[in-house]
C-alpha cells in the first residue's frame, strides 16, 4: 500500500512540476524582471499626472453603470419563463468573449463623427462587455433564491417595495458585491478599449504602461507604473476572491421550475421592454460593425473583405495571413492553457489552501499588458533571447487564459460530491480509476467550456500580443489596430471587415466548445 | 464474520468513535441505532474502508483488513439519498462494480437485469437517473451495491430521505431482499421502528460507543439504562424502593376507578397512548388497544404488571 502511495505522490509531484516550471519561467520571471527594473536604477521618473485617478474613476463609473443597466436583465432572466430564455442567457455572454479590439471598432463605427473618442465611449464599451458578468453572477444567484422567502415576507406584511429592501437586496448583496468587484477589475485593467476609444489624452495605468514602454521607450517608467498597477490589482483580486467565496457558500437552492413564473399583465410589458432594450443595446454596436464592413464606396458589397487578400501599406503581410496566424497561435495557446490550468485546477480543488486560489487568479490581475511588457524586458538578452521567437505569442496568450481555465475547472471539480468518489471506491475503483470514471466524465463539459474560453481569449488577446508579436507575424487584433491607426475610409473598412472575421471565429469557437462539452450529457 | 474491535476515530479533536465494538454473524442483519452525531455513519465508513481508524481493528472472516483500502475490501455501501452517478443511466450505475471487476459485458447485462428484478425495477436499465423518483433512486442504489455480490452490505440511513407509505414499502422490500439472499448487513438508522423491523439484533449507539446490543424483543424488554429506555420511547422512568426503574407502557393497565387523572390521549396507529398523573404528581404512560379508552380529563385507576418493571443500570458517565 505504501509503495502505491509513494508512486501516487511521485506522479503528483511530476504533474505539479510542469505547470510550476511553466508559470515560473513565463510568469514569475518576467514579473521579477519588472520588479527589478522598477525598484532599482536611479533618476526620478516623470509620470503624467492624473493617470491613477482616471483609472480608478472610470472603473468605478463603469461598474456603477454596468450594475444599473445589468440588474433589470438579471431580474428578467432569473425569475421569468419566456420563450427563448436559454438563448437570451447564451447571447448575453457573447459580448464578454468578444475581443476588445472588435468591440472598440464597433463603437467607433456606431458613434457619430466627433464623439467617437472620450470617456463616454469607454464607459459604453465597458458596460457592453460586462453586462454578462452581472446577468450571470447576480442572475444565477437570484434564480436560486427560493420564492418562499418572498412569500414568507409577504405573509408577514411586507409589500413589494419593502420586500425589495428587506429581503431581495440583503440576500443578493454577496452576489452584487462579487459581480461589482469583477466588473471593476476588468474595467480597471481594460486596455484595448481605452487605447482605441480614449483618444490621445485619456490614459489609464494600463495604456500608460504601453505608451511609456512602446512609444517613449522609457522602460523604467513602465516598470514603476507596472508596480503601481500590480498593487492596485492585488488589492482588487483579494477583495474579489473573498466576495466570490461568500457567493459560493450560500445555499438556498430551489429548482428552477419553482422559481420561474410566466409574466402576467403589466409585467409582460416590463419584461418585453427590458428584453427589447437589451437587444438594442447589445446588438446595435455589432450590427453597425457588420454594416460598416459591407458598405463599400459604391454601395453594399464585399469590397473590404476582398481587400483582405491584397497587400496593404498597413501591414507587412496580406491581412488574411493574420487570420491564419491567429488561429494557429490560439490553438497552441489553448493546448498550453488547458494542460497547465487543468493541473493547477486539480491541485487547487484538492487542497483547502485558499492562497492557492488567489495565486491562480493573479495572472488575471497582472494584466495582459504587464505580461507582454515583462516578456519584452525578460527575454531580451541571452541566454533567454526569445524576442524573435514566434512561440512567445501563444505562451503569452496561454498565460492570459490560464486563470479562466483554472476557475472554470476548479469550480467544476469542487462541485463533484465527494461521496460519488466514495461510492466508486466502495465498488472497487482504485484512485486512478475513480479519476477516470468519476472526475473526468463529470468535468468534461466544463473542459469544453474552458477550451472555448481559452481559445476565444487567445484569439482576442491584444494587450500581451501587441508587445510580443513580430511585425511579419501579426495576429488579427494587432492587424485591426494597425488599420485603425491609419487614416481613410479604406483602412476603416478593412478594420471593420477584419473585426467581423475575428468576431465570427470567436463565436464559432465558443459554439463548438459548447457542443463538444454538452453533447454527451444529453442535457 | 465481520468484527469491529475497539475502534476509535477523532475528527478535529471531536471523538466520533470511542472504542466501538460490534460483531455481525454470517447472514445476520445488525441494525445500528442512535441519534444523529452518535458516530453511526463514521462506523460504517470505517468498516467500508473510507475512514482510517486512529486505533482498533476491522476483521472480515477473521482477517485483519484495517489497512486494506475501500476498493479492495469487497464490502458494499448504500449511501443516504443514493449518491447515484449522474452521468450514467440506471444500468451504468448498477453495473459499475462489475465493470471495475472486469466482468464480461453479457454477464454484466444478465446480472444487472437480475438485481433490478430483485428490487422491483425490471426494465429500468436505460432510464437516466435524474428521471427517477426518490424511492426508485434508493432501489437503484441498493441494486448497485448488491450487483457485485459484496461480502457484506452496509446501509447508511437508506430510508432517511423518504417518507410515508413509500418508506414503509421500501422497508418491507429491504427485509425481503435481505432474507432472500441471506445477506450479511449492517443497517444504520435513527428510527427505532426501522431498526426493530430490519435488525436481527440492534446495537444502540451513543457518543461513539455501543451502549447495548441485543435482539429487538430483548432490547425492548430489558433496556439497560435510562438513556436507552428513553431513546426507545419509554417515558415511565421512576424510583422504586430506592432503585431506578422503567415501567414499560404496555405493563401499565387502565381500569375504571378514581386514582389518577388522564392528561392526554393520543392515537398512534393501532395503539392508543394514554398519559396519566397521580395525585402524588407521578406521571405514567400507558398503551391500550381498546376502542373504549378513557378521555382526557377523566379519572381512572392504574395497575402495574411487575413483569414490566425493568431495573436500570447507572450509565457510566461518558468520557
Amino acid at each position: 500500500m505504501d509503495r502505491n502511495g509513494a508512486s501516487v505522490r511521485l506522479a503528483l509531484g511530476a504533474a505539479v512540476a510542469l505547470p510550476g516550471a511553466f508559470l515560473g519561467l513565463f510568469f514569475a520571471y518576467p514579473l521579477g524582471s519588472i520588479l527589478a527594473r522598477g525598484l532599482t536604477g536611479d533618476g526620478s521618473v516623470e509620470l503624467r499626472p492624473g493617470v491613477l485617478w482616471f483609472s480608478v474613476w472610470q472603473a468605478g463609473a463603469s461598474t456603477a453603470l454596468t450594475l444599473a443597466l445589468g440588474l433589470p436583465l438579471a431580474w428578467v432572466v432569473a425569475r421569468f419563463d419566456f420563450p427563448g430564455r436559454a438563448l437570451v442567457r447564451a447571447l448575453v455572454v457573447v459580448p464578454f468573449v468578444l475581443p476588445t479590439v472588435v468591440v472598440a471598432t464597433a463603437f467607433l463605427t456606431l458613434l457619430p463623427e466627433g464623439q467617437q473618442r472620450g470617456i463616454l465611449p469607454i464607459l459604453a464599451a465597458h458596460v457592453f462587455f460586462n453586462v454578462a458578468i452581472v446577468v450571470r453572477i447576480v442572475g444565477g444567484y437570484w434564480a436560486r433564491i427560493h420564492p418562499r422567502l418572498w412569500e414568507a415576507a409577504a405573509t408577514l406584511g411586507a409589500g413589494p417595495a419593502s420586500r425589495l429592501r428587506t429581503v431581495t437586496l440583503p440576500v443578493l448583496a454577496p452576489a452584487l458585491a462579487a459581480a461589482a468587484a469583477l466588473v471593476f477589475l476588468f474595467s480597471f485593467t481594460s486596455f484595448g478599449v481605452v487605447l482605441i476609444l480614449g483618444g490621445p489624452t485619456r490614459s489609464t495605468l494600463e495604456t500608460e504602461i504601453y505608451y511609456q514602454a512602446a512609444r517613449m521607450f522609457d522602460l523604467r517608467a513602465a516598470a514603476v507604473l507596472s508596480l503601481v498597477q500590480l498593487g492596485c490589482v492585488g488589492a482588487i483580486v483579494g477583495v474579489a476572491g473573498r466576495l466570490d467565496r461568500c457567493v459560493a457558500g450560500a445555499r438556498m437552492v430551489a429548482p428552477e421550475s419553482d422559481v420561474l413564473v410566466r409574466a402576467q399583465g403589466r409585467q409582460r410589458v416590463v419584461v418585453a421592454g427590458i428584453l427589447g432594450a437589451a437587444a438594442v443595446g447589445l446588438g446595435a454596436p455589432l450590427a453597425a460593425l457588420v454594416e460598416r464592413s459591407l458598405s463599400a464606396p459604391g454601395g453594399y458589397g464585399l469590397t473590404f473583405y476582398r481587400a483582405l487578400g491584397e497587400e496593404t501599406p498597413a501591414l507587412l503581410v496580406v491581412p488574411w495571413r493574420a487570420a491564419l496566424n491567429s488561429l494557429a497561435f490560439a490553438a497552441v495557446a489553448t493546448g498550453m492553457a488547458l494542460v497547465v490550468g487543468g493541473i493547477v485546477a486539480a491541485a487547487v480543488a484538492r487542497s483547502r489552501a485558499t492562497w492557492l486560489d488567489q495565486f491562480a487568479m493573479l495572472p488575471l490581475g497582472a494584466s495582459a499588458v504587464m505580461l507582454g511588457y515583462g516578456f519584452v524586458i525578460a527575454f531580451d538578452d541571452p541566454p533567454l533571447d526569445l524576442r524573435s521567437s514566434p512561440l512567445l505569442v501563444p505562451v503569452a496568450q496561454a498565460l492570459v487564459a490560464v486563470p479562466f481555465v483554472v476557475r472554470i475547472l476548479t469550480s467544476a471539480l469542487r462541485s463533484i460530491d465527494e461521496r460519488l468518489r466514495d461510492a466508486a471506491a466502495v465498488l472497487g475503483a482504485s484512485r486512478a480509476r475513480v479519476i477516470r470514471e468519476i472526475d473526468l466524465p463529470l468535468v468534461l463539459r466544463s473542459f469544453g467550456l474552458a477550451a472555448g474560453f481559452a481559445f476565444a481569449i487567445s484569439l482576442g488577446d491584444f494587450g500581451a500580443t501587441v508587445f510580443v508579436a513580430r511585425s511579419d507575424w501579426p495576429t488579427v487584433p494587432v492587424a485591426i489596430f494597425r488599420f485603425l491607426g491609419r487614416p481613410g475610409a479604406e483602412n476603416a473598412g478593412e478594420a471593420a471587415a477584419l473585426s467581423v472575421v475575428l468576431m465570427t471565429m470567436t463565436m464559432a469557437a465558443m459554439l463548438a466548445a459548447d457542443r463538444l462539452g454538452g453533447g454527451r450529457r444529453g442535457l | 464474520m465481520l468484527r469491529v474491535d475497539n475502534v476509535s476515530v477523532a475528527f478535529d479533536g471531536c471523538q466520533a468513535l470511542a472504542g466501538t465494538r460490534i460483531e455481525v454473524a454470517e447472514g445476520e442483519t445488525l441494525a445500528v441505532l442512535g441519534p444523529s452525531g452518535s458516530g453511526k455513519t463514521t462506523l460504517l465508513r470505517v468498516i467500508a474502508g473510507l475512514t482510517r481508524p486512529d486505533c482498533g481493528r476491522v476483521l472480515l472472516d477473521g482477517r485483519d483488513v484495517t489497512a486494506v483500502p475501500a476498493h479492495a475490501r469487497g464490502i458494499g455501501l448504500m449511501f443516504q439519498d443514493g449518491v447515484l452517478f449522474p452521468h450514467r443511466d440506471v444500468a451504468g450505475n448498477v453495473e459499475f462494480g462489475l465493470r471495475i471487476a472486469g466482468v464480461p459485458r453479457e454477464q454484466r447485462r444478465r446480472r444487472v437485469a437480475e438485481v433490478l428484478e430483485l428490487v422491483g425495477l425490471r426494465g429500468f436499465e436505460q432510464r437516466p437517473v435524474a428521471t427517477l423518483s426518490g424511492g426508485e433512486q434508493q432501489r437503484v442504489a441498493l441494486s448497485r451495491a448488491l450487483a457485485p455480490a459484496p461480502r457484506a452490505l452496509l446501509l447508511d440511513e437508506p430510508l432517511g430521505s423518504l417518507d410515508g407509505p413509500l418508506r414503509a414499502r421500501l422497508l418491507d422490500d429491504l427485509a425481503e431482499v435481505f432474507e432472500a439472499i441471506g445477506l450479511t448487513a449492517v443497517h444504520v438508522t435513527h428510527d427505532v421502528g426501522e431498526a426493530f423491523a430490519l435488525g436481527h439484533r440492534v446495537a444502540v449507539m451513543l457518543e461513539g460507543r455501543v451502549v447495548q446490543c441485543a435482539p429487538p424483543d430483548e432490547l425492548w424488554t430489558r433496556p439497560r439504562d435510562e438513556w436507552t429506555a428513553r431513546f426507545l420511547g419509554m417515558t415511565n422512568v421512576c424510583e422504586l424502593d430506592g432503585r431506578r426503574v422503567v415501567v414499560r407502557p404496555e405493563a401499565v393497565r387502565l381500569r375504571r376507578g378514581d386514582d389518577v387523572t388522564v392528561l392526554s390521549v393520543e392515537r398512534r396507529g393501532a395503539v392508543v397512548h394514554v398519559r396519566v398523573r397521580g395525585d402524588d404528581g407521578d406521571e405514567f404512560e400507558a398503551v391500550t388497544t381498546e376502542l373504549d379508552h378513557p378521555r382526557a380529563g377523566g379519572r381512572v385507576t392504574i395497575d402495574i404488571d411487575p413483569a414490566g418493571v425493568v431495573e436500570l443500570e447507572e450509565r457510566p458517565s461518558p468520557g
